[in-house]
């Protein structure tokens, strides 16, 4: 639990991947088009990974990659991120981390 | 039959071209002749047609009294059923006595044009003589069972069309099959399986998943047409708002059905779904991760929907521009799926005959596949019901139509490319 919540607060979005997972790749690639550098934690190249993706799934994830957190609290996977960018909300969540260049 | 007591009857069945469904009566009779009651007459009635009015269907002429046979002149599209109402005319008119006079019998009903704003009168000429006081009762029973028959030749008419509908699905997918045969037989192997030992009976519990997903799917595109007439009639009725938004739910249930049929399928074998196979060519042209772009989808919508409110506007604006950000994101996550398999596979040593550990790897691989079916039919979830979120009832109903209709043309497409004139052979 704490590494997962460590690790989410570190950083401003925070997606838990793993190496071969292209949706995750997906997920990263959706952000960088909203303006936002996300911090990528591929949780198979981690040690303590199988901690991290039990940790994930009993946060209530479906699938323990992709997870995402935006400003330290989890906004939920790739359905739930989608969801929210449809509906709108996730540019609004996004605003004070965007970093346009 | 037996036309011997009836009037002079001019009837002229106007069809729509475009519709070929509905039926709109509406005579309009610039002059009429007498008929001499007791000897065979000719008839000829000049027709001051209604210049908005497509087609004259065909005119029944029947001469009166003492000649029973009467005189059909069929043009393009007959309809028959007026037939029965003549004969119910004459069982009215053979309880009045008098076989010696005519009556002429013409009568006008408003028409049903959406672009006409004036009706064309209402006008009932009474017969001169002693059938006057029978005249009005018969007249409105005459009208009654004109609108029913009216009403039953539409519903023919529709019930007619689902069924060659039908036929024609299941021609196209009986070319389908053939074809597939034909590409299986060839190929020799459906599953390219290293475990040859076991291909089998897991093909055969894919197959029966396949099967049952295309048993479904014929099902789910009769439905789907059955909504679609039911919208347009609703649409065109105007019914309450209330009695629109059942129909908008269950259009949109019909929908949400289909991606939970493709989630199970694709479990069964998701290069089934993505390949588009089970679709008509039209639509297969189009697909996207195993089904339409959502994007596609808005701009099919959108101009079907005028008029919107600033506020509209600005939504749809928005939620396009989420959808197209969603699509592309997915689209490159997809890529580098590819990339991924076509490496894992090509990768190890070429000069050894081993590639077990390389084609088994790539299988793990494909497992994402199915993931990237499940979110693009989210994506597509999540834009319709965004869109039924910012619309009216009475727009969502517009847009539901608008969609199913764009689809079922894309199939009628595929059917007519399928059945072309082949192509003259070089000598």
């Amino acid at each position: 639990m704490d590494k997962v919540m460590r690790l989410a607060s570190e950083k401003d979005v925070v997606v838990f991947s793993k190496s071969s997972c292209c949706l995750c790749y997906a997920i990263t690639i959706l952000f960088q088009e909203l303006g936002v550098t996300s911090t990528v934690h591929e949780i198979d190249q981690d040690p303590e990974g199988r901690e991290m993706e039990k940790t994930l799934v009993r946060l209530g994830c479906n699938a323990p990659v992709p997870a995402i957190f935006v400003g330290g609290r989890l906004v939920g996977s790739t359905n739930e991120v989608m969801s929210l960018h449809l509906s709108g909300g996730l540019i609004p969540m996004l605003k004070p981390y965007q970093t346009w260049c | 039959m037996p036309f011997s007591n009836l009037p002079l009857l001019v009837y002229i069945y106007q069809i729509w071209e475009e519709e070929g469904i509905e039926a709109i009566e509406t005579w309009n009779v610039g002059e009429q002749q007498e008929l001499e009651g007791d000897e065979e007459s000719k008839l000829s009635i000049a027709l001051d047609i209604n210049s908005t009015c497509a087609k004259v269907a065909f005119v029944i002429i029947s001469k009166s009294m003492n000649s029973p046979t009467p005189q059909f002149v069929p043009s393009r599209l007959s309809i028959y059923e007026p037939i029965h109402q003549i004969g119910i005319w004459g069982e009215n008119f053979k309880r009045n006595g008098n076989p010696n006079t005519s009556t002429s019998l013409i009568v006008e009903v408003d028409n049903k044009l959406e672009n006409e704003s004036e009706t064309t009168s209402h006008e009932m000429l009474a017969p001169t003589n002693n059938y006057e006081q029978e005249a009005s009762k018969p007249i409105d029973k005459i009208q009654r069972r004109l609108a029913q028959n009216r009403e039953a030749a539409r519903k023919s008419r529709l019930r007619k069309k689902a069924y060659v509908q039908q036929l024609e699905n299941s021609r196209l997918k009986l070319i389908q099959l053939e074809q597939e045969l034909q590409r299986v037989t060839q190929q020799g192997l459906y599953m390219g399986g290293v475990l040859e030992g076991s291909h089998i009976g897991f093909s055969g519990t894919v197959n029966s998943g396949i099967a049952a997903f295309e048993m479904e799917y014929g099902r789910w595109v009769d439905v789907q047409h059955r909504q679609i007439c039911e919208l347009r009639t609703a649409l065109n009725a105007h019914i309450s708002d209330i009695e629109l938004r059942i129909l908008v739910k269950s259009g949109m249930g019909h929908y949400f059905e289909l991606f939970r049929m493709k989630s199970t399928v694709a479990k069964a074998d998701v290069f089934y779904v993505i390949s588009g196979v089970w679709k008509t060519s039209a639509e297969r042209f189009f697909s996207w991760i195993g089904g339409f772009r959502p994007s596609e989808l808005l701009k099919v919508l959108v101009p079907q929907l005028d008029p919107l409110t600033e506020q509209q506007i600005l939504e749809v604006c928005n939620l396009k521009q989420s959808c197209q950000q969603a699509e592309d994101a997915l689209s490159q996550g997809m890529e580098k799926l590819q990339e991924t398999v076509s490496s894992t596979v090509a990768g190890g040593p070429v000069a050894e005959d081993s590639y077990i550990p390389q084609v088994a790897t790539a299988m793990e691989k494909l497992e994402a596949l199915v993931s990237f079916v499940n979110q693009a039919d989210h994506l597509r979830q999540e834009t319709l019901q965004q869109m039924s979120r910012i619309l009216t009832t009475r727009q969502a109903a517009r847009g539901l139509l608008a969609l199913g209709e764009y689809f079922h043309r894309l199939r009628a497409l595929s059917t007519l490319w399928a059945t072309r004139p082949p192509e003259p052979s070089l000598p």
